[in-house]
């Protein structure tokens, strides 16, 4: 189980400190699916990563399993069992997928793994691809959601998974998720604005501007968040802003 | 014969256990120590001044020629010439390299002339590795110089590195090739302490068709400094493309030059380079999977010098 209390993120952008979040409270729980979504620059990549500890928070805490994990690096949360799929993963000159899979994998053989053909990719052409620039964006995208399905992990945060992904490696994609819920005990937080991916949370959690702006099962967020005629006046970042009219 | 210190720049420089297979000749500290021939490939010294000429027969197929240099005296200063004729047809591996052991605190150095003639359709592979190692203060110094001449549809490969602990060093790599020839040059170099690497690369493209492919990557650390003149130069319908790569850390200083000519208007020349330090991003993706940031910048480097 990890818990979130009272986090907030500041950083330092070009035009002096900007608040980033700001009072998160978040329970996750083992074995559940959640999903985070809302408007883009709402700030789910900034909380997925001071999760994993990319980025320091300005104040609360952070606690993996009763442990406050508030104060530890990324390597450490990596090897206490978080892990965390870049929304743009980087490229590496001269480093093979084979390579990139067994650090994940840490010292378990990759050879029996099935997680590149539970993305889509065929292990025999893509294990002895470097991961450079000579990977399409796609591909690129399902190597990098490859490397935290060959990890047993605690909490595994997927950001924005389906981007860029073609329609057949994207049913495939979403069985896989599926079927970890089914058969791990694993935290599973997945990352997204796509109806498809929506449908598979247990419970959905909306963040706009920094803040939560709500929370719920499935199927109590799910008039909410199809309510497409706006933003969402509760979640219009513009919101109280004289300079936004809302016509709802 | 070969202690083990032998075997291990021998090991380090040649991938060599033991005497190797094949065609070979081991230089030690100046002097031809072992050498052999074989059927199709002879290797004999020359009569005017040190090295040896290397004479491989039309058609061979898929031989090896070895011949490591190794330096284990402080003080030395080894020059060494030696001639290739890489036969019509044939396609074999050349595996150089020298490894300094310089136990003192005098200059060792080394410098290796080689001059490949490859004709017509000829494949050949070449790899060279640099090294120095050695407890004393007293210099390593490596300075290359290849000269090739790439006969019609001759086709060559040549990895050069330098891994570690050479202290100087100049490397020229000249080359010709004519019609239908086509030349991969890798190089890798890795520099640290308060190294000095430079290296000079000239192509020319005379021949119509012929292409070549330069791929530079390069690794400088602490006070280390390092300068690349990759240049290629198109005399006919040609095809070239120089890539040149560094990751630049501490205080070190890296210098990229390329140049491409063209003196003929169907020349095509690319060339691409980029200084920089190892992208925080990169890092950081390892760190996710479990590696110390040490670890994280290791294997980068390790994959780029790869
Ligand atoms: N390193 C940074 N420096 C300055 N501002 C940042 C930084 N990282 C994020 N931000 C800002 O924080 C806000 C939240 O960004 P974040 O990437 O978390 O949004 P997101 O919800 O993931 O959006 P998207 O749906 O577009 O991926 C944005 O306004 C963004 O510009
Ligand atoms: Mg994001």
């Amino acid at each position: 189980m990890l818990e979130i209390r009272n986090l907030s993120l500041t950083l330092e952008g070009e035009k002096g400190s900007v608040e980033i979040l700001e009072d998160i409270n978040l329970t996750l729980q083992n074995h559940k699916l959640y999903v985070f979504t809302g408007p883009n620059g709402g700030g789910k990549s900034s909380l997925a990563k001071v999760i994993m500890g990319i980025y320091r928070p300005t104040g609360g805490k952070i606690i993996l399993d009763g442990e406050d994990i508030t104060a530890l690096g990324v390597t450490e949360r990596s090897r206490l069992g978080i892990g965390y799929a870049f929304q743009q993963p980087p490229r590496f000159k001269g480093l093979k997928v084979r390579e990139l899979i067994q650090i994940a994998a840490g010292n378990k053989p990759i050879e029996g793994c099935s997680c590149l053909a539970d993305v889509g990719l065929c292990p025999e052409d893509y294990l002895d691809r470097d991961v450079d620039a000579s990977l399409s964006g796609g591909e690129l995208k399902r190597i990098e959601i490859a490397t935290l399905l060959a990890r047993n992990l605690k909490v595994a945060i997927y950001d924005e998974p389906e981007a860029g992904i073609d329609l057949w490696s994207f049913s495939r994609l979403r069985e896989t998720f599926q079927e970890l819920h089914n058969k791990y005990d694993t935290t599973l937080v997945l990352i997204s604005h796509q109806e498809r991916i929506l449908s598979l949370a247990d419970e959905i959690v909306l963040i706009a501007g920094g803040t939560i702006r709500e929370q719920g099962s499935r199927d109590d967020m799910w008039p909410v968040i199809m309510d497409k005629s706006c933003g969402g006046r509760k979640i219009c970042p513009g919101a109280g802003d004289e300079n936004v009219e809302c016509f709802r | 014969m070969l202690n083990a210190l032998d075997k291990h720049l021998l090991e380090t420089v040649a991938d060599l256990h033991d005497i190797p297979q094949g065609a070979y000749n081991i230089r030690k500290n100046g002097e031809g120590i072992s050498r052999r021939s074989t059927a199709n490939i002879e290797i004999k010294p020359k009569t005017d001044k040190p090295g040896i000429d290397i004479i491989v027969r039309p058609g061979t197929m898929g031989e090896s020629v070895h011949i490591p240099v190794i330096l284990t005296a402080e003080g030395l200063k080894d020059a060494v010439y030696n001639t290739f004729d890489i036969g019509e047809g044939a396609d074999i591996l050349v595996v150089a390299g020298c490894g300094i052991h310089n136990p003192g605190e005098s200059e060792t150095q080394h410098n290796g002339i080689h001059n490949f003639i490859i004709r017509k359709r000829a494949r050949l592979r070449y790899v060279e590795k640099h090294y120095g190692q050695g407890e004393g203060g007293g210099q390593k110094t490596l300075n290359p110089t290849t000269i090739i001449e790439m006969e019609e549809g001759a086709y060559a490969e040549m990895e050069l590195v330098q891994i570690r602990g050479v202290d100087n060093t100049k490397r020229i790599t000249k080359a010709r090739l004519h019609r239908n020839a086509h030349l991969l040059v890798t190089e890798r170099m890795l520099t640290h302490g308060e190294q000095k690497a430079e290296s000079k690369i000239l192509v020319k493209l005379v021949g119509e068709d012929s292409s070549t492919q330069i791929i530079s990557r390069s690794v400088a650390q602490d006070n280390s400094q390092q300068l690349f003149y990759p240049r290629v130069a198109g005399y006919n319908r040609c095809r070239a493309h120089v890539q040149c790569d560094s990751i630049i850390m501490h205080q070190a200083k890296v210098r990229s030059v390329p140049e491409i000519a063209a003196n003929h208007a169907d020349a095509q020349l690319v060339h691409e380079a980029a200084i920089g330090k190892i992208a925080g991003e990169q890092l950081v993706k390892l760190m996710t999977l479990g590696l110390s940031e040490s670890e994280a910048e290791e294997t980068i480097l390790q994959g780029f010098l790869k």
